[in-house]
């Protein structure tokens, strides 16, 4: 059999590929992440903050947790960059540690999230029927729950820490992840390459891990990286409000704690500043990741 | 069937596929029986919507189940019961000893899996021990048995850089990955270029002799059948019409709905300006007529057609036909 004149375009456009670097989806993914300037800037933020996390101890200075009565509520100086608390912690130490605490639980919620709606998200799509309903109407529940206020009450009666927290947060940030997997499935179900797997032997787990999560792991990535935004920001409320991480271990909402006073508010900025700050870019530097991923992965989008 | 007789490799007996709609249950398939026997080649024949490829696909039950009712009286494969079989053994049954080539090469492939990892699927998905290595060099094997030019370097493409017919070729190499006993063609053909069609029916036929594999062959184009078949089944409306050896069926038919699909072929010999299509449409398979099915088309419809239906009578040497006045048929 001989090779098809209809085939030489292809042939030719591959080989023009080869030397160019091969065209895969990944890297015409990262070609459009790269165009995205603020999400870039973003990325470059948020490895800082997570080498700071990382090389907290030795980048201080300070041990987070050490008390120093003598040098109590000082203002920054070149001993203590970002002055001291009221028990004279220094706070650029506890700014530090406290990164650890705050990725790490947004990153364990959403890791969380993650998994959940995705097992139950493909699920429901691909059992359909009552699997389906049984799915979808706990995943509105969970949704039309006040997450604040419900994240509160389970605290309150489980008793704050930090994996209670993980996953309380996890729990209610599983359905925007379940739906977009659920979606996916649905659409990919009808499709014949499917039908063509499971002709050649395929069954549900294969066509879920070979088939259906890697075609939805592009809008997965993006409601993950938004959910890692979300988790940061619900950790800074709950400790903040005294429900989350327990003192003395730093994060960046228990620090905000010591704001909770006017003479501090408007004497000691340095305490509340910087751990504001940080909370804030972050946020805003992983929901940006999140708005560039979108645009590599579904330009139609934007 | 006595006992001396073979048993068939494929056994379809009094199959039924209903699908419930909002304008009642549609009756796709509607008591076909056939068999098929190692080695040989069966065409399905049939217009759209006459069960070839509904049939088809409950063989493997990969129908959704539900919406769709399948019942049947037996299905066997290589003796064993199709309908009984646990999901395991099933699905050992599919990709393995019966491979399945689809109409549409375009959307029976993953668009982001490359062609490589999909023919090394197929394999994998039958190996006791999963060896992604082993897979892969014969997914590079089986390119190459069915002539994709460079196949080293095509397994690392993806279904976008293949032409129509190169992707065809790659489905047939996923079909017969696990040298199967019997391949399943639905319109194999159906979505390439008149070119092709030729090319690839070559390869079926060679992949056929080669793998020693039976073959059932779905298709609308008598063209293709007359090439390639040993026997057909002619469908109409859900029902077997008429089955015969390929020679028998183009030159004596023994059912009128078989004549009207060979008058309709245009042909080289006879200086026509018109072709001859069989008059009238093809039944409402939600409410089709009583009796015989084809009666409203039938230029020897009676009375009789319209209030019984016909058996699929055996009519000795092989053949058999669902008309009640099958002696009366001439072409």
């Amino acid at each position: 059999m001989t090779d098809l004149p209809a085939d030489l375009p292809g042939e030719l456009e591959a080989r023009a590929d080869a030397s160019a670097g091969r065209s895969t989806p990944w890297r015409t993914g990262l070609r459009r992440f790269r165009r995205h300037t603020v999400a870039v800037v973003s990325v470059g933020y948020l490895l800082l903050v997570v080498a700071a996390a990382v090389f907290a101890p030795t980048l201080s200075g300070y041990d987070p947790n050490a008390v120093d009565l003598e040098h109590v509520r000082e203002a920054p100086s070149a001993a203590h960059w970002l002055g001291t608390d009221p028990t004279g912690r220094d706070v650029f130490s506890r700014l530090l540690h406290a990164a650890r605490v705050s990725l790490g639980v947004g990153l364990a919620a959403a890791g969380l999230a993650v998994v959940f709606g995705t097992l139950l998200g493909g699920l429901a799509g691909l059992l359909g029927r009552w699997v389906d309903s049984v799915v979808m109407r706990l995943a509105d529940v969970f949704l039309s729950f006040p997450t604040v206020v419900v994240t509160v009450v389970v605290a309150g009666i489980l008793g704050p820490s930090v994996p209670t927290m993980i996953i309380a947060i996890g729990l209610f940030q599983w359905p925007v992840c379940g739906r977009i997997v659920r979606g996916v499935t649905l659409s990919l179900r009808e499709q014949e390459y499917l039908l063509a797997a499971r002709a050649a032997g395929a069954g549900s787990f294969w066509l879920m891990t070979r088939h259906i999560v890697p075609a939805a792991l592009p809008p997965i990535s993006v409601a993950a990286t938004l959910a890692v935004a979300q988790a940061i920001g619900l950790e800074s409320t709950l400790s903040f409000l005294g429900l989350g991480v327990q003192p003395p271990t730093p994060s960046w909402g228990n620090m905000l704690t010591d704001a909770q006073s006017l003479t501090v508010i408007a004497g000691q900025p340095w305490l509340w500043l910087a751990p504001g700050i940080a909370v804030a870019l972050t946020v805003l530097a992983v929901n940006f990741i999140g708005d560039g991923l979108r645009d590599a992965v579904d330009p139609r989008q934007s | 069937m006595t006992v001396h007789e073979p048993e068939p490799l494929l056994r379809i007996e009094g199959l039924h596929v209903e699908f419930p709609t909002e304008d009642g249950v549609v009756h796709a398939v509607d008591g076909v029986s056939m068999e098929v026997n190692p080695g040989e080649i069966v065409a399905v024949v049939g217009e759209s919507g006459s069960g070839k490829s509904v049939t088809a696909m409950s063989v493997l039950r990969l129908l959704r189940e539900p919406p769709a009712r399948v019942r049947a009286d037996a299905l066997t494969f290589r003796g064993q019961d199709l309908r009984a079989m646990p999901p395991r053994r099933l699905r050992a049954v599919r990709g393995g000893p019966v491979g399945m080539i689809f109409q549409d090469p375009m959307t029976a492939l993953n668009p982001v899996m490359t062609i490589g990892d999909q023919i090394a699927e197929a394999v994998l998905l039958h190996q006791e021990r999963r060896d992604r290595r082993a897979a892969q060099a014969r997914a590079v094997e089986l390119l190459e048995l069915v002539g994709v030019p460079d196949p080293g370097q095509r397994a690392r493409q993806y279904p976008h850089e293949f032409s129509g017919g190169m992707r065809q070729r790659a489905m047939i190499a996923m079909a017969i990955a696990n040298d199967p006993d019997l391949i399943i063609a639905d319109e194999p053909t159906t979505a390439l270029d008149v070119t092709i069609q030729a090319q690839v029916l070559d390869l079926i036929q060679k992949a056929q002799a080669e793998t020693g594999a039976a073959t059932v062959l779905i298709t609308h184009d008598l063209g293709v059948v007359a090439e390639l078949a040993d026997r057909v089944v002619v469908m109409y409306a859900g029902r077997v019409m008429e089955t015969a050896g390929v020679e028998d069926l183009f030159v004596r038919p023994r059912h009128p709905y078989t004549v009207g699909l060979l008058a309709s072929l245009p042909r080289m010999d006879t200086d026509t300006d018109a072709l001859d299509p069989i008059p009238g449409n093809p039944p409402n398979m939600s409410n089709p007529p009583p009796g015989c099915p084809f009666h409203p088309r039938c230029p020897l419809a009676r009375e009789r057609c319209r209030a019984e239906r016909p058996a699929l009578l055996d009519l000795g040497g092989g053949r058999r036909s669902a008309c009640h006045f099958p002696e009366e048929v001439g072409p």
